[in-house]
């Protein structure tokens, strides 16, 4: 395969690389590519970071605020619940 | 959440309209519901009209709840439903052209930008700004990849559930979901490359 082939084929298994998905071997092959493709590690590198911020922003807890979840208690119907 | 039904719900009362039981559900399951519709719609009154739209979809089918996905599943199927009905509702123009993400999906998506900006510090990726920016650029994917990547990278289903809730293939997540990345990738190398260039001029 020519360099940019490996590019290509690399690009189709890129999620399940960073998410750890791949067989051994798969992965092996990757890394081998990634030791002495630049563009290739930049892509990876920051597509993983890509992810990282958007789990960093959505770990905070899920709160509706109060107002939200006074509103979706009375078109339930549940007002009379809304003091617990 | 790998339980089908988290231990302190009971199906059964839920399902015999046990009014105890559903404010439970609802407590244990609008905070998660009601940050992937803002996630999905952007705005506060329009993932309000989906969180309410979506609870009063479950108190009314939950009797026809099969335990073939958890609970959660469930729900956020349903909330998924709404809020794209939201958005075709928003923009109706676009329903005509919503076929290009299913046209394009075995397309070209290589990557364009190769700035290294892994480096900057955690306070300047993470800034007020920049998280307004994370924002922006979840809203200018396609729905379709949208949708797919709030579920598997926002809210941490797995790619089966994803699929369950979503009615696709593991072929289609997986080639939505690697898109929805790749497009952001790009989104936040213009973005936080100019700040890099920010910082090089400043010194
Ligand atoms: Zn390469």
């Amino acid at each position: 395969m020519t360099q940019s082939a490996h590019c290509k084929s690399l690009l189709d298994s890129l999620s399940e690389y960073v998410d750890g998905t791949l067989s051994e071997e798969l992965c092996n092959e990757i890394q081998r590519h990634l030791s002495d493709c630049q563009n290739c590690s930049i892509v990876v590198d920051t597509l993983r970071k890509t992810i990282y911020l958007y789990h960093a922003i959505t770990s905070e807890p899920a709160d509706v605020p109060r107002d939200v979840r006074e509103r979706l208690f009375h078109s339930l119907k549940l007002e009379d619940y809304l003091q617990h | 959440m790998s339980e089908k039904i988290p231990p302190e719900l009971s199906l059964d009362a839920l399902k015999s309209g046990n009014r105890d039981e559903f404010t439970r559900l609802v407590d244990a399951y609008s905070g998660p519901m009601y940050r992937m519709a803002m996630k999905m719609l952007g705005d506060g009154q329009d993932a309000e009209d989906v969180l309410q739209n979506t609870f009063l979809n479950a108190f009314k089918h939950i009797r026809s709840f099969e335990e073939r996905s958890s609970l959660s599943t469930w729900l956020y199927r349903i909330a998924a439903n709404e809020a794209l009905m939201m958005i075709r509702k928003r923009r109706p123009e676009t329903t005509m052209t919503d076929t290009s993400v299913e046209g394009d999906e075995g397309g070209e998506y290589s990557p364009l930008q190769f700035v290294d900006w892994c480096c900057l510090p955690e306070d300047e990726l993470l800034s007020v700004e920049a998280r307004r920016h994370l924002d922006r650029a979840i809203q200018r994917l396609p729905e379709k990849l949208r949708i797919v990547f709030i579920l598997r990278d926002l809210e941490d289903l797995s790619i089966e559930e994803t699929r369950q809730v979503l009615d696709l293939s593991q072929t289609a997540v997986k080639t939505r979901l690697l898109r929805a990345r790749l497009n952001l990738r790009e989104q936040l190398s213009s973005y936080y490359s100019e700040r890099i260039g920010d910082r090089i001029e400043k010194k």
